[in-house]
């Protein structure tokens, strides 16, 4: 009798964990940065090394962060958006390469098109901490007072860039 | 008109479907004859009523009636008809619906060739689906009805995503649901079989051929779902261990498990608590499955459409359903008893391995797909699961179960000695480990993972080819005469292991394969110049442009050289949806039976430039050919003649009791 309850008790535990997974969207976190200043950064270029990329230099304009990683497989999955993004040249995107190796990350980079302006290097993952990071990837929307405005975690889609973060972008371009 | 009689359509079998398991479930608890006889008919009714409701939807799509809300969803004017039919099926309701429509198929089927049960047996078990069906027509009706208005009608539609115009799309999700709903119906033998306390070898001599046939489905269904990732995300995988392939895999394992364990239980009257308990598990995790995807609380790269209403109901009806057959279990079970007594060392023993093995398998795969959900409600943070986890994992669990599939069918049951069937074995392990040392030297490069793939699986094939040689001689030597003209004498059921088997090995041939030899190359090229991979020189003649009938894109034309002679020409290309404003990647594929030469196209450079990617990737085609021999051993099992034998014998006694009644 006891044995035979083992599976019953299992799938209990297991709707419970189904339960509170309801209530929560793997997708949205509310993140507490929004509306507050974008952490500050200074990080090396990935592209050249010895040039660093400042987030102070970044002022005065609204820019995109996309935090990725070649270790990342649903960054393949918004990558394309992002590529026909930058060829659309509506807004500046930088990279925040996220505990990557530079050359792994030049290679995924090579094989799958480069979309960004300028792409930062945080082997650490510290300035993504202090983004608030908690998946790769995310992307951020940093207006020209370098105030953090909306945040999505997980995979860019046609839909999150057409209705929420590009007519965003043009408002606070304006 | 048309998509309100599908409407309706559902609604009426909503109610048969209520109908028919209440009579059914109270006529076989009370002895009511007439009661139980509801459900033959009533599986039937449901069945022509569903396959109404589908047929609406599919014209409904055909004739692109843009003010229902899923065609306007989920189709376009410019959609090629065969993808508008396919798109039936391409949204969540769809699919539902689809489900619905397979479930109440599997009960037709049942009511069908079921006239050598026995009548009060019928009857729990038609019940029982149509339990499962009334749970799936509310959730229909009441959160995802796929025959919603639209008021006023689109223009035009939403398009189907372009990842599903494919013809491997096309069949995959049928297959699919054809596997994970047949498990219904092996699921409702097994509660049946509780309800009534009748658990004998006859029983499980009924579940077999249900099971495998849902077995063989949920097979051709995952393979066919990897070929098309393989051909279509452009990336040349073939397994992502994505939560939503992890979805149907998990049934597979423990569908897996439950053939094995059926078979002791209708030959040795063994296992009968693994078998039910199996039974119960499978049919669970192809539910499981579908509140996973169809819930959106894991993400993935199959993004449905997510609605936190339909998850709650999905949850309760998935605790209803295993919930009260769990606990049935639980009560049951401790007296259903203990098959006869064996030794370690016996087919039983190998078999028990093998359900154990395939248990934990599928229980490692089951954590690694819902962990990230756990330390997500625990508030310890997102995370990702990646195949590092699922690798390491997977494979220490499969080796053994390899290994025992050479030992197993060559056990006695019951005991089985050590010394003898080393005796009896030693070629094919001597054939396997001499393949595994030099097999890989010819192919240019060895390594312990790639010897010890072959090493598996060529242990598989040759145990086979020993255990085909043992019978044969063994007929002969009590039979006379040569052993092959035994070979017409074998069941079907024993071939269609050995070809399951086989099929086996060939996968695992094709994975080490490929994990081990595969070479890419990615290049900048532009008209004119050339790549050399895998012996293979590739020349990139030019580009076109194409226009298809919802997209635009360019063509890149490549030739394939080998050895200054032309070999084939390629086309991969570059799409852009125009409805959905997505590009898509076409690779083009040169098959062949030792290799496939994979090329996709990457970004536009400048100076007219593409990057190119080239993949040789030895043997890759052997996964699937592997998937599709372990389907067709199953198919080939099924059509075993005792089963025909047992129907016509049923045929026969009941035409003499007609005969005596008359």
């Amino acid at each position: 009798m006891a044995r035979a309850l083992i599976p019953l008790v299992v799938f209990a535990l297991i709707v419970v964990f189904l339960w509170v997974g309801l209530s929560l969207n793997p997708r949205e976190v509310p993140s507490p940065l929004i509306g507050k200043p974008a952490p500050v950064f200074e990080l090396p270029q990935l592209r050249e090394s010895g040039a660093a990329i400042r987030s102070g230099d970044l002022k005065g304009q609204v820019w995109l962060l996309n935090v990725f990683a070649s270790w990342c497989t649903p960054c393949l999955e918004e990558h394309p958006y992002l590529v026909s993004l930058a060829q659309r040249d509506l807004v500046p995107v930088y990279g925040l390469n996220y505990k990557d190796g530079r050359n792994a990350a030049l290679k995924w980079l090579g094989k799958h098109g480069d979309p960004y302006t300028g792409i930062a290097v945080d082997t650490e993952g510290r300035t993504g901490i202090e983004f608030g990071v908690y998946g790769v990837p995310e992307t951020f929307v940093i207006d020209k007072e370098g105030v953090i405005r909306f945040k999505h975690i997980g995979p860019l889609n046609p839909r999150v860039l057409d209705e929420e973060v590009l007519p965003l972008v043009a408002r606070l371009q304006q | 008109m048309i998509p309100e009689l599908g409407h309706f359509a559902i609604i009426i079998a909503l109610l048969v479907a209520g109908v028919q398991a209440f009579f059914s479930l109270a006529g076989a608890a009370t002895g009511n004859r007439p009661w139980m006889n509801v459900a033959r008919p009533a599986a039937h009714a449901q069945f022509v009523l569903v396959a109404l409701a589908f047929v609406c939807l599919a014209v409904s799509f055909l004739n692109n009636d843009f003010s229902v809300l899923n065609v306007a969803s989920n189709s376009n004017s410019a959609l090629p008809w065969f993808y508008r039919i396919a798109a039936t099926w391409g949204s969540h309701e769809g699919s539902l619906l689809l489900w619905v429509l397979m479930l109440s198929g599997w009960m037709s089927a049942v009511a069908l060739f079921s006239r050598h049960v026995p009548t009060d047996m019928v009857a729990r078990i038609l019940g029982i689906m149509a339990l499962v069906a009334v749970g799936f027509f509310l959730f229909m009706l009441l959160t995802s009805n796929p025959f919603d208005r639209l008021l006023p009608p689109a223009v035009d539609g939403r398009d189907l995503n372009p990842l599903l115009q494919d013809p491997g799309m096309v069949i995959h999700p049928p297959m699919l649901y054809m596997g994970y709903v047949g498990f219904s119906v092996v699921f409702a033998f097994a509660v049946a079989a509780l309800l009534s306390g009748r658990l004998d070898s006859a029983w499980a001599r009924w579940s077999r051929p249900w099971t495998t046939v849902a077995w063989a489905f949920l097979t051709i269904g995952i393979a066919l779902g990897s070929w098309w990732a393989y051909y279509e995300l452009g990336w040349g995988g073939w397994w992502f261990w994505d939560p939503v392939e992890n979805a149907s895999f998990m049934p597979w394992l423990t569908g897996t498990a439950l053939m094995h364990s059926l078979a002791v239980t209708e030959k040795r009257g063994g296992f009968k608590s693994w078998t039910v308990l199996l039974a119960i598990v499978t049919f669970s995790l192809s539910l499981l499955g579908t509140f996973l995807v169809r819930s959106g609380v894991l993400t993935s790269v199959h993004a449905f459409a997510t609605d936190p209403a339909r998850g709650v109901f999905i949850l309760g009806f998935l605790v209803f359903v295993v919930g009260t057959s769990l606990a049935l279990f639980a009560w049951r079970a401790p007296r259903v008893g203990l098959g006869g007594q064996f030794n370690l060392i016996s087919r039983e023993g190998a078999l028990l391995s093998n359900n154990v093995l395939l248990m934990v398998a599928a229980a490692s795969v089951l954590l690694g797909t819902l962990y990230p959900l756990f330390l997500d409600a625990l508030g310890l943070g997102k995370i990702s699961v990646g195949p590092p986890y699922f690798d390491a994992v997977f494979v220490p669990l499969m080796a053994p179960a390899m290994f025992l599939m050479g030992v197993g069918p060559m056990a006695r049951w019951k005991q089985a000695s050590l010394p003898d069937l080393a005796a009896r074995l030693k070629w094919a392990f001597a054939v396997a480990l001499v393949s595994a040392a030099v097999l890989p030297l010819t192919m240019g490069k060895w390594t312990p993972m790639i010897a010890f793939g072959l090493l598996l699986a060529v242990w598989i094939m040759a145990s086979c080819a020993v255990n085909l040689r043992e019978r044969i001689t063994q007929l002969a030597a009590n039979g006379g005469g040569h052993p092959v003209s035994y070979l017409k004498k074998l069941p079907r059921g024993y071939y269609g292991m050995l070809l399951a088997h086989f099929g086996v090995a060939v996968f695992i041939v094709g994975v080490t394969m490929v994990n081990g030899y595969e070479t890419e190359k990615d290049v900048r090229m532009t008209p004119g110049s050339t790549v050399s991979i895998g012996g293979y020189v590739i020349r990139l003649d030019g580009f076109e442009d194409v226009d298809g009938p919802n997209y635009t894109g360019v063509r890149g034309i490549l030739t394939v050289l080998k050895d200054g002679r032309q070999r084939d020409v390629m086309f991969p290309e570059k799409r852009f949806y125009n409805v959905q404003q997505m590009p898509m990647t076409e690779a083009a594929i040169d098959t062949g039976f030792t290799r496939d030469l994979y090329i996709s196209l990457g970004e536009a450079v400048d100076g007219g430039a593409w990057i190119v990617r080239v993949y040789h990737k030895p043997f890759v085609d052997w996964i699937w050919g592997g998937a599709f021999l372990m389907a067709l051993g199953g198919i080939v099992a099924v059509s075993d003649r005792r089963y025909r034998l047992a129907r016509a014998a049923q045929r026969k006694s009941q035409d003499a009791t007609a005969s005596a009644a008359a």
